[in-house]
């Protein structure tokens, strides 16, 4: 069994509501915080922790918050961003439904590392029920003295709120975050100023994932180092990974970082494999954004060692065979699946949440749902392979937010990986059924049926 | 209930209830002074809600007024976020995700089966006025794929009969009547 750090208490009846969390051991580290650590003691600590970024990019959260401008004389706030919607991602999620208390600790700890006094949790909109579950939380940390004014008789103030959005998938990117929170469309700014220097109504601001905020209260209670000490190499401590896909058992998983990926995949206790006895095909191994890798290359890395859910194996190989942790949200895909209809799919979900500012992300979306459409729909040609792989090409690297790069990642690298797939669809059109994927699930009570709505349709 | 009536210019009407613009000034206050135009998406969604689904013109010149912003600076906030109808839309809303795990796992089937029950195509509404239905993007529940919202609320874990009784139960009882527990497996492990 692996060692469960943030699922901990997770199945204990009650304990989303105050008494039961606080009767195992709740808001235990705020009053160690509060009372015996300063603000600077407990940077520190998240620092000595390696505790990195968990909403995709792994950035060091010690060091983030180090960046904080103290000195500027404006009011300081922290936003917890909730805007989880990368495909194949709904780790948040569990967290806030089950354990909304333990995402608050983290919250009252961080702020007063960072002399925030008000933190907004960014939720988006369709998390509608969540926002009630964090709401009432907060009510009943309030009613607790953990929430408030004077907290602990320690002098530090804090306010929670929860802001809705109203569904843009570009919100989550935490400058795109702030504006849409400061009530304006989510456009990313241009970095720098970083918002640790100009962040929300241009104060200083630290943004962090809510699995991020969550890990703090038990880094404080168990220390840095012991945090530390878990995991492997610069990827410490354990990690939700939401699993998805063509497996017997899809779900939220805490595990220890490091962990095989063939163990997470066929074990037991985890995935416990392929649905229907099919062979593994393909994984996406942290969200739809990140380059997808067949199954030798997700099981092994191309030096031939296991391959880890860790942040530097799963980043082993580069490019060229390897792919990245991203937020966790693991895509398996069976022997069954359509790499050109799936690439389709996510160059589809990309071009729909393309913001529009930058040319290469606003056109080039679009131009690669278009080819991807006419490939999987029998109509593609013989250049529109390597025309997908320059298009990807020039996205990258060139717009003002990652998600150019989120776009073109997954389809240079189904190409990359599955270029056979591609041609044989241009090649012979009709070779695959084009009209949507019958799951087994369904019992075949829907044929696989021409999508009437392929809202591509203008393209033919 | 007590419902005020708000003016608006040229003649323009719309009604809330006193308690919605209480709600609405409680929002404005999480908010540091002279940053109120935050409130903005917040205060969109409860006048949507308010009206049924949808967001008309009305309520967005009154959020302008409210919030004391231009009304321009309001009709591009409202068409930006994918959350904001501003066509007359069904009592019900189905949003029905067609994203990468769902797409792969019998999302496609269950929209088909939708388009084919209801006898309408995305984006579309029945003649009745019941259902609008909608495709949309991910919407983070993929390990219990196939899923759909109806008004913002999960239905998970989707099968063909799953679905006859969520439409059956919209025509008869409201979707509401419908328990938290049963829209969706809780099987996440």
């Amino acid at each position: 069994m692996g060692r469960k750090i943030l699922l901990e208490h997770i199945g204990i009846p009650g304990i989303s509501g105050f008494s039961m969390y606080r009767k195992c051991g709740g808001y235990q580290a705020v009053e160690q915080a509060l009372r015996e650590m300063t603000p600077v003691r407990i940077v520190e600590e998240v620092t000595r922790s390696g505790l990195r970024g968990r909403g995709g990019a792994g950035f060091p959260t010690g060091l983030k918050w180090s960046f904080m401008d103290m000195k500027s004389g404006k009011p300081r706030y922290l936003v917890c961003n909730a805007d989880e919607s990368e495909p194949g991602t709904f780790k948040d999620r569990y967290l806030m439904e089950h354990l909304p208390h333990q995402l608050l600790e983290g919250l009252i700890i961080s702020s007063y590392a960072l002399g925030a006094n008000v933190c907004y949790i960014y939720i988006r909109g369709e998390f509608k029920y969540l926002a009630g579950i964090l709401g009432t939380a907060i009510r009943e940390a309030r009613a607790n003295g953990f929430v408030g004014k004077n907290i602990l008789g320690t002098g530090f103030s804090l306010d929670i709120y929860v802001h809705p959005g109203a569904g843009a998938y570009i919100c989550g990117e935490e400058t795109a975050l702030l504006e849409s929170l400061e009530g304006k469309r989510g456009n990313p700014r241009i970095k720098p100023p970083y918002p640790a220097e100009k962040g929300l109504y241009d104060c200083p601001t630290v943004v962090n994932n809510v699995e991020t905020l969550a890990s703090v209260g038990p880094i404080i209670r168990m220390g840095g180092d012991a945090y530390a000490a878990i995991g492997a190499g610069n990827s410490t401590g354990t990690k939700l990974i939401s699993a998805s896909g063509h497996i017997r058992r899809p779900g939220v998983y805490e595990i220890e970082m490091g962990l095989p990926a063939e163990e997470f995949i066929f074990s037991e206790e985890y995935c416990r494999g392929i649905r229907g006895g099919k062979k593994l095909k393909a994984v996406i191994p942290g969200g739809s954004s990140v380059p997808v890798l067949p199954a030798e290359l997700i099981l092994r890395t191309a030096k031939g060692e296991k391959r880890l859910l860790s942040y530097e194996s799963l980043a082993d190989g580069g490019f060229e065979s390897g792919s990245m942790l991203g937020s966790g949200g693991f895509i398996v895909f069976d022997e069954d699946a359509c790499m050109v209809r799936n690439t389709w799919n996510l160059a589809r979900f990309y071009r729909h949440e393309s913001c529009g500012q930058c040319s290469p992300c606003r056109e080039g979306t679009g131009w690669m749902e278009k080819i991807l459409w006419r490939i999987e729909h029998g109509k593609g040609r013989r250049k529109d392979i390597d025309l997908l792989v320059s298009i990807a090409g020039n996205i990258e690297g060139n717009t003002i937010c990652p998600l150019g790069d989120a776009a073109a990642w997954p389809v240079a690298s189904a190409i990359r990986h599955f270029r056979k797939e591609f041609e044989e669809h241009i090649k012979e059109p009709g070779a695959r059924p084009t009209g949507g994927q019958t799951d087994k699930r369904m019992g075949g009570q829907v044929k696989c049926v021409k999508m009437q709505n392929d809202d591509s349709a203008h393209y033919r | 209930m007590e419902r005020a009536r708000i003016v608006i210019r040229e003649g323009k009407r719309m009604e809330l209830t006193l308690q919605v613009l209480d709600r609405v000034k409680a929002l404005i206050d999480r908010y540091p002074e002279g940053k109120q135009k935050s409130a903005l998406v917040p205060v969109l969604l409860i006048f949507q809600e308010e009206q049924g689904g949808f967001l008309s013109v009305e309520s967005m010149d009154y959020a302008a007024d409210l919030l004391k912003l231009n009304p321009i600076e309001v009709y591009e906030v409202a068409t930006f976020y994918s959350m904001f109808h501003p066509e007359n839309t069904g009592r019900y809303i189905i949003e029905v995700c067609r994203t990468g795990p769902c797409a792969m796992c019998g999302g496609e089937e269950i929209l088909s089966y939708l388009q084919q029950k209801l006898e309408i195509g995305p984006g579309e509404t029945t003649p009745d006025g019941l259902f609008t239905l909608k495709t949309v993007e991910c919407l983070g529940a993929c390990g219990n794929a196939p899923v759909l919202q109806v008004n913002t609320r999960f239905h998970e874990n989707l099968t063909c009969e799953k679905v006859d009784q969520l439409l059956e139960r919209c025509r008869t009882a409201g979707e509401s009547s419908i328990p938290f527990e049963e829209t969706w497996a809780g099987k996440f492990c």
